[in-house]
């Protein structure tokens, strides 16, 4: 027949025989407005009706940048139900899970009650996430793991919805967002990472954020696309504070997972840091080991946005650097930059590697059988 | 090369586009203001379903502030990274020497043409009245 007239195929087969894989960055989003009413005391709800949440940033009532697509989503992901992307379990689980075969993903809500100035709603909120999260995914599909979500900014009620939801089979990590009002490494988060240890969980560093500062270290730019760029800088110097207050060394089981910013920087800020260490360890003689021995001992990195260099031998030593057992694959789902699990990583990777990259090491660090 | 016909040209009105696979390859044909293209709905990039995106405009600079937006509606954004490919030729605005989406030939053929000789329908009840527009793949 050399004439063809047919509607293309919406739903391909689902592809179980394709190797199975962790996506340990889901975001999954409410339906509603209103979808955590049910979670919240009457007192927060009336609250939220007439005054809304303030955030850190001032005079913002939604992010500060345009994020290139509508909700920073794929155009192919609202659900056929209506609502926003990534608000449908079935439509994610047709989309992403099935597909994919997906065996573990990690969920981490934004927009939630971090980063908000009113502490008691940010805890009200943080917790009522946290629910939703079981009552709306969790305990609807297996596959699918929570981030405990802790109101930041208050180290004490952060630290007692950690020591609620532990031991809860239903959550794998604690989620903090990577702009805070002061580096992450400061004394008033340190109760977080005490009841994440004593918890046995991660805690997972995600972009984005408002903590009121500009959003790279030079000020605010003109651009998305520097705001872009400026998440794998704020990661940094995250992550140079939290090595440099002495979070590692105080808490030496801590696990800290760094999202969505990206790993290529990784070694050069660690040889940095390896470097004036040598020079200047007097002022902080708590720091007792190289910093990029914390940072190989007790950092993993999720993969999207995936680094994508010319060279794939580039790729291949930044990684041999970070260790072949300390990435954690993502797609970031339903978002627009979602990278795409079998095109992700170039040929020339042993079979090991790759299991490890795309399932093993997620599996171990978050404790999934 | 084979033809295949895509649907009669009242139902592709301009602005539209349709989606339908052929020999297993999923193509994409848009009539914009009167003219037809097709391409592949795969982006080279990373595989997104690339004809889902927006038909936008080109935006170009010749210098900070001198900004031009040219080809308007003739250049789509995939619906996953935004890439944006020139619909007329498939050439990629992001890296167009590495990356490029297959582009098919599409016009449209009086219905005779493609009711006789070898063009012979086999699932639909062609009108031959109509014209259609046809893919060459």
């Amino acid at each position: 027949m050399n004439i063809q007239f047919r509607e293309s195929q919406e739903a391909a087969s689902p592809l179980i025989s394709k190797t199975a894989i962790a996506d340990c960055d889901i975001h999954p989003a409410r339906a509603t407005r209103t979808e955590l009413y049910p979670y919240l005391a009457k007192r927060w709800q009336h609250h939220l009706d007439v005054y809304g949440v303030h955030a850190y940033q001032g005079m913002m009532e939604g992010p500060p940048y345009p994020k290139a697509q509508p909700n920073a989503s794929r155009r192919d992901a609202w659900p056929p139900e209506g609502g926003p992307q990534g608000s449908s379990l079935s439509f994610m689980q047709k989309q992403l899970l099935d597909p994919n075969n997906v065996q573990l993903g990690v969920l981490n809500p934004l927009n939630t009650g971090q980063g908000i100035r009113n502490h008691e709603l940010s805890a009200a909120l943080c917790s009522a996430i946290n629910d939703w999260q079981i009552d709306k995914w969790t305990s609807k599909d297996k596959r699918l793991k929570a981030s405990i979500v802790v109101g930041n900014e208050d180290g004490l009620s952060a630290a007692a919805e950690i020591r609620e939801r532990a031991g809860d089979k239903n959550f794998v990590q604690v989620l903090l967002l990577s702009r805070n009002v002061e580096p992450l490494g400061q004394r008033r988060y340190w109760p977080i990472y005490q009841a994440a240890e004593e918890a046995g969980l991660p805690v997972g560093v995600h972009a984005f954020g408002f903590g009121g500062n500009p959003i790279t270290p030079s000020g605010w730019p003109s651009y998305y696309i520097e705001e872009m760029v400026g998440h794998s800088q704020c990661q940094q110097s995250a992550l140079a504070s939290l090595v440099l207050e002495g979070v590692f060394e105080r808490f030496p089981k801590l696990k800290m997972v760094m999202i969505e910013a990206g790993f290529g920087w990784a070694p050069s800020l660690a040889w940095r840091l390896d470097k004036v260490w040598q020079r200047l360890r007097s002022e902080v003689p708590h720091v007792k080991r190289p910093p990029s021995e914390y940072i190989r001992e007790q950092v993993w990195w999720t993969t999207q946005p995936m680094e994508d260099p010319e060279r794939r031998e580039d790729l291949f030593d930044v990684i041999n650097w970070i260790g072949w057992d300390r990435l954690l694959f993502a797609t970031d789902y339903p978002h627009w930059d979602y990278d795409e699990p079998s095109r992700v990583l170039p040929a020339g990777v042993t079979e090991a590697n790759r299991e490890a990259f795309y399932l093993g090491n997620a599996k171990k660090l978050y404790g999934i059988n | 090369m084979a033809r295949h016909v895509i649907a009669p040209v009242d139902e592709l009105p301009p602005g539209t586009r349709k989606f339908l696979e052929i020999d297993g390859r999923p193509i994409a044909v848009f009539n914009i203001k009167g003219e037809y293209f097709g391409l592949m709905n795969r982006c080279p990039h990373q595989g997104a379903a690339l004809c889902e995106g927006p038909l936008i405009g080109l935006a170009q600079s010749s210098d900070p502030g001198e900004i031009e937006y040219t080809k308007l509606g003739e250049i789509i954004r995939c619906p996953w990274h935004g890439w944006e490919f020139d619909i007329r030729t498939g050439q990629s605005y992001c890296d167009p020497r590495r990356f490029r989406v297959k582009a098919y030939p599409a016009h449209v053929e009086p219905g005779t043409s493609v009711v006789k000789g070898p063009y012979v329908a086999e699932t639909v009840t062609v009108k031959v009245e109509s014209d259609y527009v046809v893919v060459d793949l």
